[in-house]
């Protein structure tokens, strides 16, 4: 193998800073029709973000409404019932699903793996338009076509179904969403592909960094239970259509045969939420420790026997259902178990914190933020899992908060601490700490004290989706409860502004980013910042990816280089000057 | 694994335009960018497309978990409704399916010895198959259509252009001769002599089944007589009557003459007082079976024809055949679904 050893201290020289992905080429088509993995992750994070502030505008409509027990903004009751529909199914569909493994994953598995790009950049390309196309839909939907969508985001029959009872936009919002799923099968696809035959000599499995073990395991469950939810709403427009009776007990249908079709993948993604999210914080806990990871094989097992769990129980949002008890009891057991391989992943977290050098950068207050939000929005699962007591807690503020806490808190939270870890690799920019971390703070009160309040008021019965909660027996707890709710998600909001606003500063007056600012060992730390166009030249030869004692403290570069008394294995920089023929 | 990695001896760089960098002179012009060579390139390409297949198969999975509840929950809908359809061409159409597989998988193995003209034969020979499936389907969906065999509520409207519909003045006076004896046939023919009177397309009588209480027509026909079935197996007689397990005469004659009473249904499904409560589900799951599955075989024709457009422009070679190799496959999984749909629907 020929490498080009360049010394990790140089400087950013200019050529390199010409040379760059965000360089090479240029003007509008050179982004929209690229095959570059890193421009197509970047394209997805600004949709993505869009499709967040969309989302959050209708949150905060929501939880506005809710200010007073008759309903602060509209006037409407099903107006009331779109905008927490459009909520959230922009989030899920739209926004969580596609953020790590889209956005992210796009921008940093290949580099991370020693890869030049995903195995099929074409079929990436493919599903990064098939999302926008997605999300076309749902802006029609936005844009009432058809009377818009008020279902809520799951299209639970006969809801749905039946005419007069939903508004025709669910026929627009569901090929929206069976697009949506091809593009993120496709996504899926690349990613086992590109892991399975494009990991470069000494990248054994058990070398690769653990968020490409989870961006592997959510790249399972995506490719496998997709196509169950495609099939699923294409059943739901045939039936809406033509009045099938797939789903209609009048034409001998069932539709609580819909609930099975609908969690059997919703229920999965759920952990497609979830997984790579768990891998961001594997990386960052370890990284900004400066600590080995512990019990590394532990927390890749545990990846994908979640992936598999999260396969057999989906039955546990259907325990009111009138399913049987038998089966019930069943799928609360091993929703019980699935807490098993969580917690391996939580207490790894923490032993490989103990004793470790800990930098308070801001990604690492959002993984440190993840943790604790993560345990309680973990445990508080447990609650729902118990049959007897999801009886009282089914459909209450409970589920909501317990659901915030893992997709929002832990996975979104996850995203935005993964997006400022490796924003100064997409960027080349570093952002104002101090600032990041005052927006961390104010996203973390914020969130809890939006969604904590939710757990009391779900525990004392509120009903989940209602626009009004005047003349109930405890209608003055409910308000009381309802306005420190929607208070918390004022700073939850404010928080995020404060955030974009500092990352877009520093994408036109940040400091120049170092090639490793945070000490990170794997190999997407040792390219430039931003990376060259092909990542290596030639592929890398690879190491411990969490053996950080052979990097240094450089303060000329304010970043971490390779100490000079220790030889490197192989180098993957690419020479500023040889980069391109 | 057959493929050899290629000899980097070609000069042709990247015309064919992967994008604007693909400039690296040691490539194929087959290689992409990010590949070290062709055989990598193969693996990954079979790799993705197997993937994709199993979520074909879990698309098709939910359809085919919907059969096995209906199925499981209804038999009787579904031995009644597989009358409807014709064997005959059924099996015609799988053995046409199943020799375009096998010239598919000839292709496949012309195009890894190189052999050009022969490549484009199995190739032309399977898509005529796939044509050939296609016209049959054609033909078999549109007697459905004229017949009113349709899926979901269209089922309850009468039908365009029927052979066996009978008009309703001559129905009246037919079912004087034919009713039979019990008591539940009786007045089950009495509410559809209602209906007839009424001048409306016969729509399902609310009738409670042998499995399922929840069971009951569209809306709007629950005023009609319930008849509470006792627990019965049902088989199938001439005039496309249901007897009840005591009736021993009916019994027997079926046991004698099985083809004969199977042979032609005299009476259309609306103007079958014995059609169980909701027949057209039997359809409604056909109908997107099939479709579904037509839907794939278009693709294919797509596909194939692509498949023969790149090999007249020599695209192909023992060194590189991946798009073949990848298109067999898909259809060879077109065709194993039908393997499957055919005896769901058309045998049992």
């Amino acid at each position: 193998m020929t490498t080009i050893p360049v010394p990790p201290s140089q400087p950013v020289t200019p050529e390199l800073a010409r040379d760059n992905y965000l360089t090479y080429t240029r003007g509008i088509w050179s982004w929209l029709f690229t095959l570059d993995h890193k421009r197509i992750g970047v394209m997805y994070l600004c949709g993505v973000l869009s499709m967040f502030f969309v989302g959050g505008i209708f949150a905060l409509l929501v939880r506005t409404q809710l200010l007073t027990p008759e309903g602060a903004v509209f006037n409407d009751n099903a107006n009331y019932n779109r905008a927490f529909t459009l909520h959230g199914a922009i989030m899920v569909f739209l926004v969580i699903i596609p953020s790590v493994p889209a956005a992210l994953g796009n921008f940093v598995l290949p580099i991370m793996l020693g890869a030049k790009d995903v195995a099929f950049p074409r079929l990436n390309l493919f599903s990064f338009w098939l999302w926008m196309a997605g999300a076309v839909f749902f802006i029609l939907v936005l844009v009432n076509v058809d009377g818009g969508l008020d279902t809520g985001w799951t299209f639970y029959t006969p809801y749905s179904t039946t005419d007069g009872m939903a508004f025709g936009g669910v026929l627009w919002a569901v090929i929206g969403v069976f697009i949506l799923g091809f593009s993120s099968i496709f996504t899926g696809m690349n990613f086992i592909v590109t892991i399975h035959r494009l990991r470069p000599p000494g990248m054994t499995w058990f070398r690769m960094p653990l968020f490409l073990w989870a961006l592997y395991a959510t790249a399972l469950i995506q490719v496998l239970a997709t196509p169950v939810l495609g099939i699923t709403v294409a059943l739901l427009f045939m039936e809406r259509l033509f009045g099938m009776g797939f789903f209609n007990p009048a034409l001998g249908g069932d539709p609580v045969l819909y609930q099975h079709f609908f969690w059997f993948y919703s229920h999965p993604a759920v952990y497609i939420m979830i997984l790579p999210a768990m891998g961001i914080i594997s990386e960052l806990i370890s990284v900004h420790s400066h600590k080995h990871i512990f019990g590394y094989r532990f927390i890749a097992f545990s990846s994908i026997a979640i992936a598999v769990f999260g396969f057999l129980v989906w039955g546990h949002h259907m325990f009111t259902s009138g399913q049987s008890q038998l089966i019930n009891v069943i799928f609360s057991a091993i929703t019980f178990s699935v807490s098993i391989p969580s917690a391996i992943k939580v207490f790894n977290w923490l032993a490989t914190l103990y004793r470790g050098s800990i930098s308070l950068n801001t990604p690492m207050l959002y993984a440190l933020g993840f943790i604790v939000i993560f345990a309680i929005g973990g445990l508080t699962g447990l609650h729902l899992g118990t049959l007897a007591t999801d009886i009282h807690l089914h459909d209450t503020y409970f589920v909501v908060a317990h659901f915030h806490y893992v997709m929002m808190g832990s996975a979104l939270i996850a995203m935005i601490g993964g997006m400022h870890h490796w924003w100064p690799k997409m960027t080349g920019r570093m952002y104002n700490e101090n600032w990041g971390r005052f927006g961390f703070a104010l996203v973390f009160i914020g969130f809890n004290v939006t969604f904590f309040t939710q757990f009391a008021l779900g525990s004392q019965g509120m009903p989940r989706r209602y626009a009004t909660y005047n003349g109930m027996v405890l209608t003055d707890l409910y308000h009381l409860y309802h306005v420190i709710s929607t208070i918390g998600s004022y700073i939850l909001a404010l928080g995020f502004f404060v955030t974009a606003g500092y990352l877009l500063h520093s994408i036109f007056a940040g400091k120049r980013a170092p090639d490793n600012p945070w000490g990170g060992r794997s190999l997407e730390w040792q390219c430039t910042s931003p990376p060259p166009h092909d990542n290596f030249k030639e592929a890398p030869t690879v190491g411990d990816c969490y053996d950080y004692s052979v990097l240094e403290w450089d303060e000329s570069q304010q970043g971490y280089k390779w100490r000079e008394d220790i030889e490197r294995p192989g180098n993957p920089h690419v020479s500023g000057k040889d980069g391109h023929a | 694994m057959t493929q050899v990695p290629m000899e980097h001896d070609h000069h042709e760089a990247g015309l064919h335009g992967h994008d604007v960098h693909d400039a690296h002179h040691d490539h194929p012009k087959e290689l992409g960018h990010h590949w070290d060579n062709l055989n990598q390139q193969f693996e990954a390409g079979k790799l993705g497309m197997w993937l994709f297949l199993a979520t074909e198969i879990l698309l098709f999975g939910g359809l085919f978990c919907g059969y096995a509840i209906w199925r499981g929950n209804h038999p009787d809908i579904f031995a009644y409704g597989s009358q409807f359809l014709s064997v005959k061409w059924g099996a015609i159409n799988t053995c046409v399916l199943l020799l375009s597989s096998m010239t598919m998988a000839m292709g496949v193995t012309m195009a890894q010895r190189g052999n050009k003209p022969g490549l484009i034969i199995c190739l032309v020979l399977t898509l005529l198959g796939a044509f050939g499936f296609l016209g049959i389907k054609y033909v078999e969906y549109s007697h459905k259509f004229h017949e009113g065999l349709l899926p979901g509520i269209a089922f309850y409207e009468k039908p365009s252009d029927s052979h066996i519909w009978v008009e309703i003045e001559e129905q009246a006076g037919d079912q004087q001769e034919t009713s039979i004896a019990t008591d539940v046939a009786e007045s089950k023919e009495e509410a559809e002599l209602q209906m007839a009177r009424a001048d409306l397309p016969v729509m399902p009588a609310a009738e409670a089944t042998t499995n399922e209480p929840a069971a009951i027509g569209p809306s709007g026909l629950n005023q009609s007589r319930v008849v509470q079935e006792e627990e019965t197996y049902r088989v199938f007689y001439k005039e496309g009557r249901i007897a009840a397990q005591e009736d021993q005469a009916a019994m027997a004659e079926y046991a004698e003459h099985p083809e004969e009473a199977m042979r032609e249904l005299e009476k259309h499904p609306l103007q079958d007082p014995d059609r169980p409560p909701n027949a057209q589900k039997f359809f409604t799951i056909y109908f997107l079976m099939t479709g579904l599955h037509g839907i794939h075989v278009v693709v294919g024709v797509i596909v194939i024809l692509w498949l023969i457009y790149l090999t007249f422009r020599g695209r192909f070679s023992p060194h590189y055949y991946t798009p073949v190799d990848c298109g067999g496959l898909y259809w060879h999984v077109v065709d194993l679904i039908w393997i499957f749909l055919f005896p769901l629907f058309y045998l049992i």
